[in-house]
């Protein structure tokens, strides 16, 4: 009786010594942070903490006062995240459908940005979207398709670009793995039972999404704005107008019936995985709209990393930290509530 | 396979059949490749830049082809120290998180018991924390050690603050555990289990099991959960940023130098930790290969 007991609590022991060190230093450290975002105080004065004060006011008044940041963090995130997508499932697909050979010396480059350092990478950006920097010689002084004064470095297309680059990996590698897990032996049999092409369906759904993806761009990117505001509408339908030609035409030529019907379904819950973990981390980042933005460009990760390290102001740092770990915890849970837990944890034995 | 073919020619009923045809042959070649380089074109630009002589301060325009910080790859004050103390953090950081972490991955595929489920998810959500967060909690409570009670009298002052190694070291600890799990349980769970079955059956203990047959077994998977842990630790910039304090690495140097000047010796540094890491995990998929060979001629 005492060996099975003792035999029970192997796993516990095993687990002891990694699970305290995240309870000491992930879990106590949010409760802290908790406590700071409702006390008053600076660092110099000291903290007055609960249950002396509960200061809701640092959340009621940051979100009033930081709107602009939360809505530029949200904006440049789902943006980001959304061309991780265009650009991370048609590579992901073809690295698990038509890899081959080459399909380890791809996953292998999918991650190769990770061994250079994050800001290195940043950096490398800010010199190819330069001003003085390869993209704009070509674009504006070449071919003459920007007016002179049009920059890059300091837009919001610079930050979404920035983001877009760092995340991708984030996208591909679990839509790769979810992609790749598709039983090939069902695209077979929706193929034997005349699954054909998607023609219309292709070109209708291309058309839609491709309208969909150019307008939340131009909107997003604030290029509506430069226009004027009496070309505005005109800009948002010439916008939609080439997103829905190009969507169409891909779409039309490219989405089977087999896809649609039997791939994408069964890749949908990696797709959602791979979207939370791409969205979290742009969401949060601040080094991005640092280096690529300007003053107006700011997320919420900027005002946090300068209110904690710069002024020293904890109470409105964290009750900021804290409204993005909540989206986040409500985000998580929502998507464990709808799919479980297995695609986002990697699957439990 | 043998669908394959009416259904080509049922395809087109006279939308440009040779559109399709280019389409289904080369749209996605072409974009795979084009999606590759876009993946590449930073790296490049950092390898090309680190032969860059600048005008200015700024390494951010191409001037001149020079060897300068080449031979001169640390000559910068502090970086030396940065490089040295990055170094020394993903060291320590990824022994520590080694351990705790393939400890974790062995129990939650190894045993079922009460709470595991509870478990993967604990496991998987510092993950799944913006970095930002993870940082500004870490920097709330090593502040908090020495200005808010209870902590202030339980805790001697020194140990978590003032910020520095120490407290760089537990963090990275703390995001690299997740990870290592994961990793580790990856290999884990494709694990022949009637070795270590057939083992026991011919009277070896646990201790002498898991050592024989186990733990070399699932080498490789701890093997690549160090690199990976290592790789992020050497890399990491935002949670380091709010657990540094006055000491620097690597990538705090940078931030912290990027205000003032950026010196082509940080791309010159940059390539030097790209080149090793390639080496490393090159070297490491020719020992998996070797190892996967060996233990594929043994007899089953």
């Amino acid at each position: 009786m005492s060996l099975l007991r003792s035999r029970r609590a192997i796993p516990y022991l095993l687990m002891a010594p990694g699970l305290l060190w995240l309870l000491l230093f992930f879990v106590v450290p949010n409760i802290q942070m908790l406590l700071f975002s409702l006390s008053e105080g600076t660092l110099r004065t000291g903290f007055t903490t609960p249950p002396e004060v509960w200061d809701f006011q640092n959340y009621t008044g940051s979100i009033a006062k930081f709107s602009k940041n939360f809505t530029n963090s949200i904006v440049y995130g789902g943006l980001a995240t959304i061309l991780c997508f265009l650009i991370g499932y048609p590579l992901a697909y073809a690295i698990a459908f038509k890899g081959g050979r080459w399909k380890n010396l791809l996953l292998f480059l999918v991650i190769a940005p990770f061994f250079t350092s994050f800001l290195i990478r940043t950096i490398s950006w800010r010199i190819i979207l330069g001003n003085d920097g390869p993209v704009l010689s070509i674009v504006r002084d070449a071919l003459g398709l920007v007016p002179d004064n049009f920059s890059i470095i300091g837009t919001p297309l610079a930050v979404v670009g920035g983001l877009t680059y760092q995340f991708l990996p984030f996208m591909v590698l679990p839509l790769y793995v979810s992609i790749e897990k598709v039983d090939r032996r069902l695209i077979e049999a929706a193929e034997d039972l005349y699954a054909g092409p998607w023609r219309r369906g292709g070109m209708i759904a291309g058309a839609v999404a491709g309208a969909f993806v150019l307008i939340a761009l131009q909107v997003g990117l604030g290029y509506g704005k430069l226009v004027g505001a009496d070309a505005a509408p005109a800009a948002v339908m010439a916008a939609g107008l080439v997103g829905a030609v190009a969507g169409g035409l891909v779409g039309g030529l490219l989405i089977s019936q087999a896809f649609i019907r039997v791939t994408f379904p069964l890749s949908l819950p990696g797709v959602f995985a791979a979207s939370i973990l791409t969205f979290i981390p742009a969401l949060g980042d601040y080094v991005n709209a640092q280096l690529l933005g300007s003053p107006k460009t700011q997320m919420v990760g900027n005002v946090i990393q300068g209110r904690f390290l710069d002024q020293n102001d904890y109470p409105i740092a964290a009750a900021l930290a804290f409204l993005l770990m909540a989206g986040i915890l409500i985000a998580i849970a929502l998507y464990a509530k709808l799919l479980g837990t297995e695609e986002l944890t990697g699957g439990t034995a | 396979m043998t669908a394959a073919a009416p259904r080509v020619q049922a395809a087109h009923p006279g939308a440009g059949p040779r559109l399709q045809a280019f389409a289904d042959r080369w749209l996605l070649k072409l974009f795979t490749i084009a999606a590759i380089a876009y993946l590449m074109v930073p790296i490049v630009v950092m390898i090309v830049f680190s032969f860059n002589d600048p005008v200015g301060k700024f390494n951010f325009v191409w001037a001149e082809f020079s060897l300068d910080a080449w031979a001169s790859p640390l000559n910068r004050p502090g970086l030396a120290d940065a490089l040295w103390t990055s170094i020394l953090v993903a060291i320590v950081g990824t022994i520590i998180a080694t351990i705790l972490g393939t400890l974790i991955a062995l129990a939650l595929v190894r045993y079922s018991f009460k709470g595991r489920n509870a478990t993967n998810l604990f496991i998987f959500i510092p993950m799944a924390t913006p970095e930002i967060v993870l940082g500004a909690s870490l920097l709330s409570i090593f502040v908090a050690t020495a200005t808010q009670e209870p902590f202030k009298s339980i805790i001697p002052t020194g140990i978590f603050y003032p910020l520095g190694l120490k407290t760089i070291i537990i963090a990275h600890v703390m995001f690299n555990i997740s990870y290592v799990v994961v990793t580790v349980k990856a290999r884990i769970q494709g694990f022949p289990r009637h070795l270590e079955e057939a083992a026991m059956d011919l009277g070896a203990n646990e201790w002498t099991t898991f050592w024989k047959i186990t733990f070399p077994l699932i080498r490789p998977g701890i093997i690549a959960a160090a690199l990976l842990a290592f790789s992020l630790s050497i890399d990491d910039f935002i949670i380091t940023n709010f657990t540094s304090g006055l000491v620097n690495t690597f990538p705090v140097w940078i931030w912290g130098t990027i205000r003032n000047n950026l010196p082509p010796q940080v791309h010159v540094i940059g390539t030097a930790i790209f080149l090793i890491a390639v080496g490393g995990v090159a070297i490491s998929v020719w020992l998996q290969g070797r190892g996967s060979r060996t233990v594929a001629v043994r007899p089953r």
